[in-house]
């Protein structure tokens, strides 16, 4: 008999096929288990085989085998069909007859495989890619716009017809993004407060300008500070669970299901959510102001050393009615925006939970991104009407 | 076939198994082997625990008393390697697919195989189109989502996956549920022949008559938390047990009569 070569350096590999060549015919005995563990082995065990370029006929000797699977059946199909590419043919040998079966369901499946190509590959990826994201960017502006044309109709329609409106619904959704948002808005706009009253001490008292310390904290609060803080805080607290509750709720097929009841989701879902968010927001805005306002007024106290009657009293000096409209005007705009963005995120989650996810983020993002540009629009125009 | 098979022991022994939720026990003192290279189909009413009985076999649930043999071991005397390899040697389809969401058809084949074997990409490919390929799809179907598959294809699926690591043992919750009968029939046969081919060992749990009678080598009842009737289908014809009885011999299970005909003749 002939010789025998190591194939590859691997000995559980070489446990499983041992090559001998007698009268150019190549005898292969397998042995050993040819299962999913030793897929790996055998693969490269095979591949060795097969690259001898000038192997065409060959013996395959399975007495020696204990089990095979699929795996073990795949290489076996994938040799007889490489050697009858190139002209040659498989023969197998004392195949034990319960594996008659699953080679031949492997074989039928792994040519069936085979017929269908796969997906040919696309050509200029990145220039595709930056097109796709520009095309999604301007989408995504026109489902905005869209669904600011849908809640309006939505709420012309209640007015219209106000026993339409879903006014229990509104409420709850009052009560869990007003109402429960108030104790983390009241720490969170007070610590601000403190800080800001704080920093303020701390620089103008190289000057001896600590008067007007409370100028600074009073404008700065309720101009912008107090309504951006609580605008971002309610975008990542509501608008985060909108997008969620209405995703979760488009993946279930439940939207659908109002769909064919005759219901318009942006009725039932989607305009209680924002016009709560319309309504809590400006109260959130006050209730955040004053607190902010009252944490300047202890720091004040207790770190700048001024009395609060003497805060108070600078405080009613420093600003007016003015100031106070400027804040609360925006709050309403704030969250109409904030509520577009997060339900028009939430009906554009996809079947997957990953989209879920991403939506999630990009409702959040997105929100807070377009409440700052609108501050700075407010800021435009108050400026320029010269308030 | 197997090695499993080429011994009689059994392939799953389940002993005295108590399990409960709160106050209520759902499976009471059950006994039940499954032997190696056969389909039992496993049938109950609605909440009579037959998925929880799946879903303590496979480890997913705690249970409160008795014990579970799978090939042989207890599985509460073995360490967390052993349960992973015998996990291995298991595969599930869950009712509804419970397919990755964020993974392609595709993916969703290879991810078993990527995370306990170390294989070359083509390999993977290869071995995943293959798998689709016996369980009816094709390759055009493997670059999609989950949520863009029919109810159909979404089983077909999930079981290419149970078979991914080439299991011993796979069970499958409601395989034919929400299929139309030409679909079920199809899945029924598609069962029959990989266990025939691979030498599987099959539990379901199945509602539908059809594939108890074409499919199942014997049949478990499970009633009162208990398995009331264990055997092949002439013997369900012939219990005497009230739900078992109405059951095979009610309104619906009429259509097994010419079958009840033939077996008593």
């Amino acid at each position: 008999m002939g010789d025998e070569k190591a194939l590859v350096d691997d000995a559980s590999a070489m446990r499983m096929l041992t090559v001998r060549t007698a009268d150019q015919i190549t005898m292969l005995a397998a042995s050993d288990q040819w299962t999913a563990p030793n897929a790996a082995s055998l693969d490269r065990m095979i591949g060795a085989v097969l690259a001898r370029p000038s192997l065409r006929n060959v013996t395959l000797d399975m007495s020696g085998i204990e089990r095979i699977d699929s795996y073990g059946a795949w290489e076996i199909s994938r040799l007889e069909r490489e050697l009858s590419a190139r002209g040659g043919k498989l023969q197998i040998l004392a195949l034990p007859e319960q594996y008659g079966g699953l080679l031949r369901a492997v074989e039928q499946a792994a040519e069936l495989a085979d017929k269908v190509p796969s997906q040919p590959r696309k050509e200029f990826t990145g220039l595709s890619a930056i097109g796709q994201r520009m095309s999604n960017y301007s989408r995504g502006f026109i489902l905005l716009l869209n669904m600011v044309g849908a809640v309006c109709a939505a709420a012309f329609r209640a007015m219209l017809k106000p026993s339409t409106f879903r006014f229990t619904s509104t409420v709850h959704q009052l009560d869990r993004v007003g109402w429960q948002a108030i104790p983390i808005i009241l720490l969170i706009t007070f610590l601000i407060g403190s800080i800001i009253a704080q920093q303020g001490f701390f620089h103008f008292r190289k000057f001896g300008a600590d008067d007007y310390v409370v100028d600074m904290v009073g404008i700065l609060i309720l101009r912008e500070i107090g309504v951006l803080i609580v605008a971002i805080m309610v975008a990542g607290r509501s608008g985060s669970s909108y997008t969620a509750e209405l995703g979760s709720m488009k993946m279930r097929e439940e939207i659908d299901a109002l769909r064919t009841m005759g219901f318009d989701p942006v009725d039932v879902l989607i305009l209680p959510r924002i016009l709560a968010l319309v309504i809590a927001l400006p109260l959130l805005t006050f209730i955040g102001s004053m607190s902010a306002l009252y944490g300047g007024e202890i720091v004040a106290w207790l770190y700048g050393g001024m009395s609060p009657d003497i805060f108070v009293a600078r405080l009613k000096e420093a600003i007016s009615m003015t100031h106070f409209k400027v804040g609360m005007i925006k709050a309403p705009f704030m969250a109409f925006v904030i509520g577009i963005v997060a339900c028009t995120e939430g009906l554009k989650v996809g079947g997957s939970a990953e989209s879920l996810g991403l939506r999630t983020t990009s409702s959040v993002v997105t929100s807070i991104f377009l409440v700052i540009v609108l501050d700075g629009l407010f800021a435009v125009f108050f400026a320029s009407i010269g308030m | 076939m197997t090695m499993a098979s080429s011994s009689n022991e059994p392939v799953i022994s389940v002993r005295d198994l108590t399990v409960g939720f709160r106050d209520r026990t759902v499976l009471d003192h059950l006994s039940l082997d499954v032997r190696p290279g056969e389909i039992i189909g496993l049938v109950g009413g609605s909440g009579s625990g037959k998925s929880v009985l799946l879903r303590t076999i496979i480890g997913l649930l705690p249970k409160q008393s008795g014990s579970i043999e799978v090939f042989g071991r207890d599985v509460d005397h073995v360490d967390d390697q052993a349960r992973r390899a015998l996990q291995r040697r298991c595969g599930v389809l869950f009712q509804n697919g419970a397919l990755y969401s964020s993974l392609t058809v595709m993916q969703n084949v290879q991810f078993p195989m990527r995370e306990f074997l170390h294989l070359p990409e083509y390999l993977l490919d290869e071995i995943a189109a293959t798998k689709l390929a016996m369980v009816g799809l094709s390759r055009l179907d493997a670059n999609k989502l989950p949520s863009e598959l029919s109810g159909g294809m979404t089983k077909r699926v999930a079981m290419a996956r149970a078979l991914a690591l080439d299991p011993e043992v796979v069970f499958l919750d409601e395989p034919t549920s929400g299929l139309d009968p030409i679909s079920a029939g199809d899945f029924d046969s598609l069962i029959r022949t990989l266990q025939q081919t691979l030498g599987l060992t099959v539990f379901m749990i199945t509602h539908d008559l059809n594939s108890l009678h074409t499919v199942c080598d014997r049949i478990a009842v499970l009633a009162d938390g208990k398995i009331v009737a264990d055997g092949p289908l002439s013997a369900m014809l012939a219990s005497e047990h009230p739900w078992v009885k109405s059951y095979f011999r009610g309104q619906r299970g009429r259509m097994l009569e010419p079958s009840r005909q033939q077996l008593s003749g």
